[in-house]
């Protein structure tokens, strides 16, 4: 079940069907084992989600395979494309409506850092808007290549600190509230 | 697409010339295609009508404009007519000058000039009278620059609109295509990646 061996004192012998473990190790693995994406395909590396979505490189065997396009049911954001300069305004609307805990993947180069298209219609990286968790290299990366992404992301969920000390709701360094404007990254 | 016929499209483009006079110019023709330019663009809509009701040009496949820098007049349309019963292409230009910058539509004459012309006017800033809903459609509403004249750079400019959208220069670190062979000058390596430098 969880992975460290301090957080489950579990004896069959004595417990029977009873595992005794922390709410915070608890929720965390919930958590990671069901971290439904919202899918912000805006271009060529959507159709490598897509196909990471079905059935040879199943994310279903991650629990993701629920692409919820409602960003209040997700709670996992995909990047996945270019992001204009036209589009930012949606994708960041989008984020600031998903629940937390919420994360983020930016899938690809061009919502890493703006990728071939340096010029000047298109957002130089997504993390100038939001904040990133997991950044996938590749033009478009291959499905596996996300799948290790998404690993990489429930290693991190399940090693965060514990929930009630305010650890799990500030998993990531919030932008500030008007991060559209003045507040870039240069 | 068939084959285009050369025979057909230069006896057609003759046609447009005997029917216009001296609102057309002299036919170029360069590898099968044919060219006309528009001397007068107040009679773009003319010219253009002759080519669609009476030479049967019912589909118009591209409008663009292309900025020649420099020149006087500096921008230039280019429509490209195609006809489905002949299959014959014919190229109309037309030159427009910086100052007063607008063409008359065609909207009425081809539906699809309506998206092509807010395009031109999104990226080259040519007006274009009569058009039903001129606006940008590639940039947003209140942009202040036109993106594809040659004295803006690919980079782009800092802007902010509020709730709308912000740019800000990208960094190109050298050029539009970055190589790693030899230690020369990017404009030597690659002549196409010059970086532009206006006179302001």
């Amino acid at each position: 079940m969880t992975s460290s061996q301090t957080e489950v004192g579990y004896n069959t012998k004595i417990e029977g069907d009873v595992i005794v473990t922390k709410v915070d190790a608890v929720l965390n693995w919930f958590r990671k084992n069901s971290l439904w994406p919202m899918p912000m395909g805006l271009a060529c590396c959507a159709i490598e989600l897509m196909a990471a979505g079905s059935s040879r490189f199943d994310i279903a065997r991650f629990g993701a395979e629920v692409m919820r396009f409602s960003p209040r049911q997700s709670d996992l954001m995909i990047v996945a494309g270019t992001v204009t300069y036209k589009m930012a305004l949606a994708v960041r609307r989008i984020y600031d409506q998903m629940a937390e805990p919420k994360w983020v993947i930016a899938m690809g180069a061009c919502a890493s850092t703006g990728g071939m298209y340096r010029s000047y219609a298109v957002l130089q990286g997504v993390d100038r808007i939001i904040p990133v968790n997991v950044y996938v290299a590749g033009c478009p990366p291959r499905p596996e290549a996300l799948l290790d992404a998404l690993m990489k992301l429930q290693n991190n969920v399940v090693s965060k600190q514990p929930l009630f000390q305010g650890g799990i709701l500030n998993n990531h360094k919030r932008p500030q509230p008007d991060a559209m404007a003045g507040q870039r990254v240069s | 697409m068939t084959q285009p016929n050369p025979k057909t499209a230069r006896s057609l483009a003759e046609a447009l010339q005997k029917a216009c006079g001296d609102l057309v110019s002299e036919i170029v023709e360069f590898r099968g295609e044919c060219s006309l330019t528009i001397l007068d663009k107040s009679k773009v809509h003319e010219v253009c009508q002759v080519a669609r009701d009476t030479l049967h040009f019912d589909m118009l496949t591209d409008v663009s404009s292309v900025d020649h820098y420099g020149d006087d007049p500096r921008f230039e349309v280019v429509y490209e007519l195609y006809g489905m019963e002949h299959h014959a292409y014919l190229r109309l230009k037309v030159r427009v000058e910086e100052e007063s910058c607008e063409l008359p539509s065609v909207t009425s004459l081809w539906r699809t000039a309506d998206w092509h012309e807010r395009e031109i006017y999104d990226m080259m800033g040519i007006r274009f009278s009569g058009h039903p809903d001129l606006r940008r459609i590639l940039m947003w509403e209140g942009y202040p620059y036109f993106p594809l004249r040659k004295d803006f750079p690919l980079e782009g400019k800092p802007t902010d609109l509020p709730e709308t959208a912000f740019t800000d220069r990208a960094p190109l670190e050298g050029g539009p295509f970055v190589t790693t062979a030899g230690k020369q000058n990017v404009s030597q390596r690659e002549p196409r990646a010059k970086a532009f430098e206006p006179e302001d």
